[in-house]
């Protein structure tokens, strides 16, 4: 497919299969937002050379699983891949699998030429940055002691999963979304886990007091170990000079044993390659409505990216990192609009979800800015939500096993509809049958 | 070889052979088939890969559990009596399945 034939090398024969010497778009991180980049391209008519490339020696696969499924062993590797071989080969895309790159040059058109570590060059009409975020770092005593995990890659996983038969404790550090995630999981497997949160609750600043609040108990009455405002001071060896990690020493003083220790504390754009390129970064590389860098023709998409907004109603100019799948979809369709010569505005609204063992949390929209919660609560069928309100509208949902509410508030926003705060504080409503297109005044 | 016919909203229809032990979701994901968005990666979060299987067909599936029933509330296309979530549809060694996707997922 496609009609490349001038990109063709010398001698080469033309045709599906061959690849260029000069891609036509180089997607640099084989991520979710990289894979679907390539996607919406195809799906949009773009006709030139895509090479996908990513500095993991697997095919493109998809993360959520990796603390879960994955993890618990209840999914096969082969079912995190996101296409088939014979996909990429059908719609011309190369994929290119451990090549990291480590300089761009770029020219004002918006070609160029990057260089991977391996020395291979990969020359690009167009440039598009996926290059997502990488684990945050604890910096401290012991922290390069086998048995010191993080969870973000594929590797991470397999080397969590390789330790994990022979340990009896984990120390889980950091009670966010993955912490959590892992926590339950590997407390499934048979582990026996403790939770250090450095902050006064869980799940930081991505949803609100009632929910953190809800995750603590149910996690707690599941035997969960949680300890709030608590960090850990160093992770000590199994001997003296040994290189395994056995225990984790609290600020306090208490020592807690860990065969395994997972740190989960965040993640942390990955701007290298951005700031070499002199473009505009700011928590992540700074983006326009359609995705572009500061250049004008590089797009970054997904985790990487620092972007206006797209939340209806938002204030002009407020800016927004987003690390979802969701975000990593519906950006990539908006950059592969801009790489095709059109402005598409970002659609949809943005969610997120978590499965923490049998807690299924559903989150709707950006809860930022509420002044009013609605807490619904049915204790019998196990289910909770929480409904965030700004000046008596709805802006989000926080929804545990309660897909109904989800799904409501999900469908409201995106058709910036209401649900009336009064109406519904009651759980045995549907909130399907009380949206409403009336603004408040 | 286990096998899933997908017709789109329109009427076109493609023929794709899945791996026993597959979900439909993921033997259309992989192929490329349109009509299927997935998001959630089949764990039940997004009703992104919503599918009307053909009556004679039904028989074959396993039943409905009450978080796929709840989530298929909330599909961007409404539901019918024959409306499933293909990530909750196995393949086996028999599988003849045939769906058609709605016009959107999202």
């Amino acid at each position: 497919m496609g009609t490349h034939a001038v990109e063709e090398a010398a001698g080469a024969p033309a045709g599906a299969g061959t690849v260029p010497t000069r891609t036509g778009l180089l997607i640099i991180g084989a991520s979710q937002s990289g894979v679907q980049l390539a996607v919406s391209l195809r799906a949009l008519g773009f006709d030139e050379h895509i090479t996908l490339l990513g500095d993991e020696d697997h095919r493109p696969y998809q993360r959520p699983a990796l603390s879960k499924e994955f993890l618990q062993g209840t999914v096969e590797s082969e079912s995190l891949i996101f296409r088939s071989n014979e996909y990429w080969a059908e719609h011309n895309v190369d994929l290119v699998k451990g090549e990291y790159i480590v300089r761009i040059e770029k020219e004002a058109d918006g070609s160029g030429v990057a260089h991977a570590s391996s020395g291979r060059e990969f020359p690009f009409k167009r440039l598009a940055l996926t290059v997502g975020a990488r684990a945050r770092k604890l910096e401290i005593d012991g922290g390069g002691l086998d048995g010191v995990l993080y969870l973000r890659n594929a590797d991470d996983a397999l080397a969590l999963k390789a330790r994990v038969g022979d340990a009896t404790d984990v120390v889980v550090i950091g009670g966010g979304f993955i912490g959590l995630e892992a926590a339950s999981s590997l407390q499934k497997m048979g582990k026996n886990v403790t939770v250090l949160e450095f902050g006064p609750r869980l799940v930081g600043r991505a949803v609100g007091e009632e929910t953190a609040e809800y995750f603590l108990q149910a996690h707690r009455s599941r035997g969960l170990d949680i300890r709030l405002n608590t960090s850990a001071a160093r992770f000590m060896p199994d001997a003296d000079g040994g290189k395994s990690v056995a225990a984790v020493e609290l600020q306090d003083g208490t020592v807690l044993p860990a065969q395994i220790v997972l740190i989960g504390i965040g993640v942390i754009p990955n701007t290298q390659l951005a700031e070499q390129l002199g473009l505009a970064v700011d928590n992540g590389v700074v983006v326009d409505r359609f995705a572009l860098a500061s250049d004008g023709t590089t797009v970054a998409v997904g985790d990487v990216a620092n972007m206006p907004n797209p939340v209806p109603g938002s204030e002009p100019g407020e800016r927004i990192r987003l690390e979802s799948v969701n975000n990593a979809i519906e950006h990539a369709k908006v950059a592969a609009y801009s790489l095709t010569g059109r402005r598409e505005e970002y659609a949809g609204i943005p969610w997120f979800w978590s499965n923490q063992s049998d807690l299924k949390l559903q989150i709707a929209g950006l809860c930022n800015g509420f002044d009013q919660t609605v807490v619904r609560r049915d204790e019998e069928r196990g289910k909770f939500s929480v409904l965030y309100y700004r000046q008596g509208r709805i802006i989000a949902a926080d929804c545990v096993n309660a897909p109904l509410d989800f799904m409501a508030v999900k469908n409201a926003l995106a058709k910036g509809q209401n649900i009336p705060a009064d109406a519904a504080a009651d759980p045995a409503t549907h909130l399907k049958t009380i949206t409403t297109d009336s603004q408040p005044h | 070889m286990p096998t899933v016919h997908f017709t789109d909203a329109e009427g076109a229809v493609r023929d794709v052979e899945g791996n026993v032990g597959d979900s439909v979701m993921e033997t259309a994901v992989r192929n490329g088939v349109p009509g299927i968005v997935a998001e959630c990666g089949g764990s039940l979060s997004c009703a992104t890969c919503h599918v009307f299987v053909r009556e004679d067909c039904l028989s074959q599936l396993p039943p409905m559990g009450d978080m796929e029933d709840e989530m298929l509330y909330g599909t961007a296309v409404d539901r019918e009596d024959n409306s499933r979530l293909s990530c909750q549809l196995r393949l086996t060694d028999h599988t003849e399945l045939f769906v058609t996707t709605p016009e959107t997922q999202v």
